[in-house]
């Protein structure tokens, strides 16, 4: 039997690891499915993680490495989690075959991916050398190349990534596709795309169909409404992020049809009151950073659950998005006589106007003017003492 | 290794193609004892028309009585049962229901109930209430339903492949990249061509050649057929649908709406498709946004809960069709030479019934061999989701594709076979299901490129100089 185990070992579930140990709890274990721990920063070879966390600017291996050594607590890795039953039941499958363990609390942390190719219905033929960046990254820092001119399609944060990637990999992209007028990313990404690696950015530009046989010999491209063929040997999807809740699903624990991670409440719990969420499996994408913070932030409430301290479930009051908003998380708030609680939330469109929470009859909770571009998170703070006798909240945009 | 370059031997038969047709065709022909070499000229087996299909083992409910392909259907029907365990070959007995949604289409019924019984299977008639029983996800305004209990959902590739690795097993010569480009026929003997390669020698050649049929027939006549291939389109939901429904849900065939066929597979995704669009491609179908989104959406409206479910992939198969529907299965017996041509929709569960007609057309016709005795007998591994799959084990080894649970030592055992070993990366998908489930390789594609880059050269390139593991 153990206090707590952690279904993942990436930024969250290292970190949650790392509070529950200082904590003094004793029974803990990270279960990673693969053959080592760090998760997705093992495979990210630039700069840019740890400053949340460590104060230092870090490559992504480098990264990893110090989540683990930090955790000091046994990481089990080579194996996989495959189910979830109420009363702390995990199903695990190990080098020993399958087991079934118990605990008084679990944490999922299974992270994120992006969407391939197929949920995007991309037409054309279906070469080899389709991938994405992840995959990509992967490759390229065990000093594999699958293809040497690829074109990139979308601009997020990770689309740059790819482009520093093949950058290691010597590989050169052709182009960075985006069908929005403008980059995703904060500018001025796409001008140092431009400049530092000689790939052009097109925006107002889609991806009509993939070209090839065997590989991948280019791809039919329409950019303000005029089409052409752009030969290249590999296509990388990038971003597109979703939660990687599998676990979450087949365990039974309804997922948000926005965030399309499980739902949790303001502690970090599921429906399932012994089963936590943290990290990017909540919503996609965040940087490493902000998973860890939520994954300390998530055991701290697993530690008040094993003093038997939160509030039961039942009392939470539900978060529903209204007009303009596409996604909130926590969608379940508890009432308390102090305290902030943090919504999270993104939007559909550009949206510009007041953000406001408000209760059953329409009454105000809370409220802040915003500017914000779609893909952007916002945050907005609750008084958890204004949230007494509440029954139902709702989040929208008024212009 | 069974896989020779010689080109000096003389065979009884030869078999142009390795799709599930030739594939049977060649388990039959050595079990029967002719020494036989299957031609192939993709870098393995199931590289044409027999790499896409719906997955489905027909009853033959609804083929054209008295035709070649309705008797070829039924027999290869009973066939694959018999033989399935003996190699560990799945069969999943889910059934079908042709299902009605308007006045128009319960008028078809009685048609379809009649020619289910020409065709000796027997339906059942379902009326709205009862097909709803058997398939509450079905959308409300469902009119009723033709229950074909045995129709079955099979694992397309792995019965092909059982079928080669038989006939390997038991003395037949696999050459792979062998395109054959011409041959001639000299005193009784054929000397066919094959791209970069000896040319190979054979008293008979059997043509499976597939989308290529009619070109390959060329060689010995100007084809009494031409193919134009049929696509078809599907989507693939993930296996978090697969719970939602169990029966086949098939279209009633005259509908003015598309119909499309909902189904389950094997390996636990929904299937949604296939389209029927004549083009003339014969190699790279593509896919098609607006198509796909069509069929997505007429699979929501068939069953609606599939709307909360993501779809995994999208892909195309190439029917081999020609001008006539039946198929094309002749012996010229002054040629030295069978044809089995326009296998077009149905080959994968006709593919045994088929290759027991060629050999008694071979038998009539050309020679009478000794049938084998002592047959042995391959066992395939299991890639069914609901039965014991390797990484259940104890000493499984690591896991590298997580999506579909493939273990590195599966992977391994497929690139290093030494039977039939992966001869291309669709090759080792098709046998062990890696980079098939929902992340496509996002989190296996690396470990996948590692583990084959030794075998399926051109895949990845090193790095050269410059570059550092961080
Ligand atoms: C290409 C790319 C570039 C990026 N660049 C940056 C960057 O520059 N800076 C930055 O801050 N962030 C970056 N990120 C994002 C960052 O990597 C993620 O935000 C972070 O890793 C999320 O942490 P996590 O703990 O939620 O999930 P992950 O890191 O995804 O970890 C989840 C872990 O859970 C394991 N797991 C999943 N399911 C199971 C199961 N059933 N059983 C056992 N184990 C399981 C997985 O194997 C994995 O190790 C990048 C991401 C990508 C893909
Ligand atoms: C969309 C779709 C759905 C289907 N659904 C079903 C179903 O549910 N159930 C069912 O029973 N059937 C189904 N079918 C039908 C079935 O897939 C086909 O009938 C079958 O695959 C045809 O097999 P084949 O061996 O004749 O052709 P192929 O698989 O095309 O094999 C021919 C082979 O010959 C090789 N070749 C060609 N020319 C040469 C040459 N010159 N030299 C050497 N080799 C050569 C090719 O590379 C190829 O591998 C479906 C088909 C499609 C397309």
């Amino acid at each position: 039997m153990y206090d707590v185990l952690i279904v993942g070992a990436g930024p969250a579930g290292l970190s949650a690891a790392r509070v529950l140990k200082r904590a003094g709890v004793e029974k803990i274990a990270v279960l990673e499915r693969t053959r080592e721990p760090g998760g997705l920063p093992r495979y990210c070879g630039h700069l840019g993680f740890g400053m949340l966390d460590f104060g230092r600017m870090w490559k992504g291996p480098r990264y990893a490495r110090a989540l683990t050594e930090a955790a000091g607590v046994p990481i089990l890795t080579d194996t996989t989690v495959t189910g979830i039953e109420p009363g702390g039941v995990v199903h695990v499958s190990t080098e020993r075959g399958l087991e079934t363990w118990r605990a008084r609390a679990i944490l999922l942390a299974t992270g994120t991916r992006e969407t391939p190719r197929g949920p995007r219905l991309v037409s054309g033929t279906r070469p080899w050398g389709v991938t994405t960046t992840g995959a990509f990254q992967e490759m390229v820092m065990k000093g594999l190349r699958p293809f040497q001119n690829p074109v990139i399609i979308g601009s997020e944060l990770v689309s740059f990534s790819a482009l520093m990637t093949a950058r290691h990999g010597q590989v050169k992209p052709v182009a960075m596709i985006e069908e929005n007028a403008r980059i995703t990313a904060r500018r001025p990404a796409d001008v140092l795309a431009a400049m530092v690696y000689g790939t052009p950015v097109l925006l107002n530009t889609r991806l009509v169909s993939i070209l090839g046989g065997e590989r991948v010999e280019g791809v039919d491209i329409e950019q303000d409404g005029e089409r052409r063929t752009l030969a290249c040997d590999g296509v990388v999807f990038t971003g597109k992020f979703v939660p990687d809740a599998i676990l979450a699903r087949t365990s039974g624990l309804p997922l948000d049809s926005g965030t399309r991670g499980p739902t949790i409440d303001s502690t970090f719990r599921t429906q399932d009151p012994q089963v936590f969420a943290a990290g990017n499996v909540l919503r996609a994408v965040e940087h490493s950073g902000q998973a860890a913070l939520e994954g300390r932030a998530a055991a701290r409430m697993i530690l008040r659950a094993l003093e038997g301290r939160l509030p039961d479930l039942v009392s939470a009051v539900p978060v529903t998005c209204g007009e303009g908003v596409a996604s909130v998380w926590p969608q379940r708030l508890y009432a308390a006589p102090r305290g902030r609680i943090v919504l999270h939330a993104r939007m559909e469109t550009l949206q510009r106007g007041v953000l406001r929470l408000s209760d059953q009859e329409g009454r105000a909770v809370a409220q802040r003017h915003i500017h914000v571009l779609p893909e952007r998170r916002v945050e907005l703070r609750v008084s958890a003492a204004a949230l007494a006798g509440m029954s139902q909240l709702r989040l929208e945009v008024e212009k | 290794m069974t896989e020779t370059m010689a080109g000096d031997s003389l065979y009884d038969i030869a078999i142009i193609g390795g799709g599930v047709v030739g594939c049977a065709v060649f388990r039959a022909c050595v079990l029967a004892g002719a020494r036989t070499v299957l031609l192939e000229k993709g870098g393995d087996l199931l590289e044409g028309a027999s790499k896409a299909n719906s997955a489905i083992l027909h009853t033959g409910f609804d083929a054209t009585p008295d035709t070649l392909e309705a008797a070829c259907v039924q027999r290869g029907y009973a066939l694959y049962r018999d033989i399935c365990a003996d190699m560990n070959l799945s069969v999943v007995k889910s059934g079908a229901m042709v299902v009605a949604w308007t006045e128009d289409d319960l008028a078809q019924f009685p048609k379809i109930i009649e020619k289910a019984a020409r065709n000796g299977v027997t339906v059942r008639r379902l009326d709205a209430r009862e097909a709803r029983e058997r398939e509450p996800a079905l959308a409300g305004d469902v009119r009723g339903a033709v229950l074909v209990e045995g129709e079955h959902l099979i694992d397309p590739w792995s019965a092909p492949m059982a079928y080669a690795r038989q006939a390997i097993l038991n003395g037949g010569t696999l050459m792979r990249r062998a395109r054959v480009e011409g041959g001639v026929r000299q005193e009784g003997v054929w000397r066919l061509d094959i791209a970069g390669k000896p040319a190979v020698q054979a008293r008979t050649v059997i043509n499976c050649a597939g989308n290529y049929g009619d070109l390959v027939e060329a060689i010995v006549r100007p084809s009494p057929f031409q193919i134009t291939p049929r696509k078809g389109q599907f989507v693939v939901f993930d296996k978090t649908a697969h719970d939602l429904f169990r029966t086949i849900i098939l279209p009633v065939p005259t509908t003015l709406t598309k119909g499309v066929v909902v189904t389950r597979t094997v390996f636990g995704n929904v299937l949604v498709g296939p389209t029927a669009e004549p083009q003339q491609e014969r190699e790279f179908p593509t896919v098609d946004h607006d198509n796909l989104e069509a069929l997505r959406k007429a699979a929501f409206r068939i069953i609606p809960a599939l709307r909360e479910h993501d779809v995994t992939t999208t892909y195309a198969g190439l029917r081999p069709a020609t001008q006539f529907s039946d198929y094309q299965i002749e012996a010229l017996k002054n040629e030295g030479w069978i044809t089995v041509g326009g296998i077009r929709s149905t080959g994968l569960t006709g593919a045994l019934g088929i290759a027991e007609h060629v050999v008694t057309l071979y038998r009539d016709s050309f020679a009478d061999p000794a049938p084998l005795k002592d047959v042995a007998l391959p066992q395939m591994p299991n890639l069914v989701e609901e039965l014991p799959r390797q990484w259940m084990q104890p000493q499984r080894g690591p896991i590298a594709c997580h999506c579909e649970r493939v273990t590195e030592r599966e992977i391994e055992a497929a690139l290093k076979d030494e039977v039939l070993p992966a001869g291309t990366l669709g090759g080792l998908r098709r046998r062990t299901r890696c980079m098939m489930g929902r992340c496509q390789g996002f989190y296996c594609t690396r470990r996948v490129m590692e583990l084959a880059e030794a075998h399926l050269p051109g895949l990845v390139t090193p790095i050269g100089e410059g570059h550092r593991d961080v």
